[in-house]
């Protein structure tokens, strides 16, 4: 019982990172090697059906174009989402925002599956208050991100933290929008 | 692994090479700029005589009694005579007529002469009250020919002392740092300068900020925070000869440095145990006592008037507040409840009061809280301020500001009266920090 709640959960993370494709409706059963090639023979054969009807190994081939193009698109969103490497915070807090959430998973994975990535967190804030609280301020978003990222699957060692407080400015001015996009932490693979 | 630390080193050095390079220069700059915004209604009027000169003097120069008159309006608390209003140029008792001078409604009148010998020039100087026909002060004093503005700044502080029983400060020095240029090729720079601006020497110029400069208690020394390594650490720099040592490079935030009026140790913050917290390092071995224990930020901590105690910012009641230990370690006590932000204390050297930075109405000014009613005052008018520096006599704050799109440092007397600002003539200036006196 344990055993299997564990093997679902793992497929579950597995097919949620759109990495591994077609784990759910080929029941399982299938080495992914010999399975990518199957594939191949299937789209080959003019789409048919395929493969002495035995046992649970039968399978139609639109339904596992599908499953690829699902694991591409998500693959690809996953990429997309890793582009967003800047995020945001409202001003006096470190609570990161809902919309950073799936940009930060993203990157949260892919540090859990390249463990010998590294990865600087740089902490900011905007140029009112004080430079000195300021850059606690920083540090403490930067620690947030690194909260969520480690809770999300990436390990502490990979990540290192600093803040530049309000000494770095992404833009340069006194308006709401600059202090808005400058109120951030940048996250940059090493 | 070898070749990588042994590269970083070298790059270090090189690093280093650089940084020691300006120091040791102690380049002359682009000065800041004096603007006299405002001068008090209550200034007291005093006639600061053009002082009589045997031998020659360098060409170009600034002359003592011009020193003056510029030092004692920059207080705001003197109102100085144009000397095209005087109705005669004395230079020693005998030739000052007080009637003169009470028509002219003069409450002071400073004479004096200057003599030339060798290398060396020599002021002869006397104040009367004109009302009492009394003489105040009557002194001579001595500097390099070369340092006539030294000599000048002395003569000020000597006749505000005698007239307002506080000592001068126009001999004390400013440290502040300046930005040049954007991103990559910002350049910011460490420097110290007379406190009218003048005199700007570079002390430090790195690719990467510099913070929260401090002076030691004998004015020999800064500490400050560089991320010329990349990340914040704190060194301390003797100024005359331009050596420094890093004193705090923990994992985390290193900064807030603040000198123990000994001199002997800094409070600082490390935020190596995981969080910003406050420590005491002994300087001589670098020993740490932790003096808070939050999982708020503690920072920016700095010893009271008394040295017994310390004032620092905290954010554990939800949003930045001044508070203070009654000795180190002891149970903090909320100071501030005005506003939501109320951070970077400095107290005042009578113990009446507290400085801070305080937003009010979505505007950040300076603010103080008087320490026996618990009363606030705002004392400043503009918006952006950040940084209060006391001077040491308690009777000038100094400031960072923005003015017209760029940024300034502010004087302006602590209860919040005349004002004058000091625009960088290029690039951006922040982080004053008004040093002690020395004698």
């Amino acid at each position: 019982m344990m055993k299997l709640s564990f093997t679902q959960k793992a497929c579950a993370l597995l097919l949620s990172t759109g990495l591994v494709a077609g784990c759910s409706s080929t029941g399982g059963v299938q080495e992914d090697e010999s399975y990518g090639s199957d594939v191949e023979a299937i789209d080959q054969s003019g789409g048919s059906t395929v493969y002495g009807g035995t046992d649970s190994g039968s399978v139609s081939s639109t339904e596992l174009t599908d499953e690829e193009r699902q694991a591409q698109r998500e693959q690809a969103e996953q990429e997309a989402l890793r582009g967003i490497t800047t995020f945001y915070f409202d001003f006096d807090t470190a609570e990161i925002k809902q919309e950073a959430r799936d940009a930060l998973v993203a990157h949260a994975r892919f540090l859990a599956e390249n463990p010998r990535q590294q990865v600087r967190l740089e902490g900011h804030a905007d140029e009112r208050g004080t430079s000195e609280y300021n850059l606690a301020l920083g540090e403490r978003r930067a620690n947030a991100v690194e909260r969520f990222l480690v809770v999300n699957g990436a390990s502490r060692g990979q990540i290192e933290t600093v803040s530049y407080g309000e000494e770095k400015p992404a833009v340069r001015g006194s308006s709401e929008s600059a202090w808005a996009q400058n109120r951030r932490v940048e996250l940059m693979y090493q | 692994m070898t070749n990588k630390t042994s590269r970083q080193t070298i790059a270090r050095s090189l690093i280093s090479g650089c940084l020691l390079l300006f120091m040791a220069l102690g380049q002359a700059n682009a000065e800041l700029l004096i603007r006299i915004t405002e001068g008090a209604d209550s200034a007291i009027p005093i006639a600061v005589v053009p002082f009589a000169v045997s031998g020659t003097l360098p060409a170009g120069e600034d002359r003592v009694a011009t020193i003056v008159q510029a030092d004692l309006t920059m207080s705001g608390e003197f109102r100085p005579l144009e000397p095209s209003k005087m109705l005669s140029l004395p230079s020693q008792r005998s030739e000052v007529y007080f009637r003169d001078w009470r028509l002219l409604g003069q409450r002071y009148v400073l004479v004096g002469q200057l003599t030339r010998s060798g290398d060396r020039v020599e002021a002869r100087y006397e104040l009367f009250d004109v009302n009492r026909e009394e003489r105040l002060l009557g002194e001579t004093a001595s500097a390099p020919v070369s340092n006539i503005r030294s000599l000048g700044h002395h003569i000020s502080d000597k006749v505000y002392e005698a007239i307002t029983g506080v000592p001068g400060v126009f001999s004390t020095k400013l440290a502040y740092v300046t930005v040049t240029g954007e991103g990559n090729s910002s350049r910011y720079r460490l420097q110290v300068s007379d406190v009218d601006g003048k005199r700007s020497r570079i002390r430090l110029e790195s690719s990467e900020p510099i913070l929260s400069p401090a002076w030691s208690p004998d004015g020999e020394k800064l500490a400050y925070v560089s991320f010329e390594t990349g990340k914040p650490a704190i060194f301390v720099h003797e100024i005359a000869t331009g050596e420094r040592t890093k004193v705090a490079d923990f994992p985390g935030l290193n900064s807030a440095p603040s000198w123990s009026p000994d001199g002997r140790s800094l409070l600082m913050t490390l935020s190596r145990d995981g969080n910003a917290e406050i420590y005491q390092m002994n300087l001589a071995d670098r020993s740490l006592t932790r003096l808070t224990d939050h999982w708020a930020i503690d920072t920016e901590p700095t010893w009271d008037h008394s040295g017994r105690g310390i004032f620092f910012t905290s954010d554990r009641s939800g949003g930045p507040q001044i508070y203070h230990m009654e000795r180190p370690g002891a149970e903090p006590r909320r100071v501030t409840f005005g506003s939501r932000y109320n951070a970077r204390p400095r107290p005042d050297p009578s113990g009446d009061y507290v400085y801070y930075v305080h937003q009010r109405n979505n505007a950040f000014h300076i603010a103080r809280t008087n320490l026996k009613t618990g009363e606030e005052v705002v004392i400043t008018r503009t918006e952006s301020d950040e940084s209060p520096s006391l001077s040491p006599n308690g009777r000038l704050l100094i400031y960072a500001t923005q003015q017209g799109g760029s940024s300034v440092l502010t004087v302006v007397s602590s209860d919040g009266g005349a004002a004058y600002s000091l625009p960088a003539s290029d690039g951006a200036v922040s982080e004053p920090a008004w040093g002690p006196i020395t004698r």
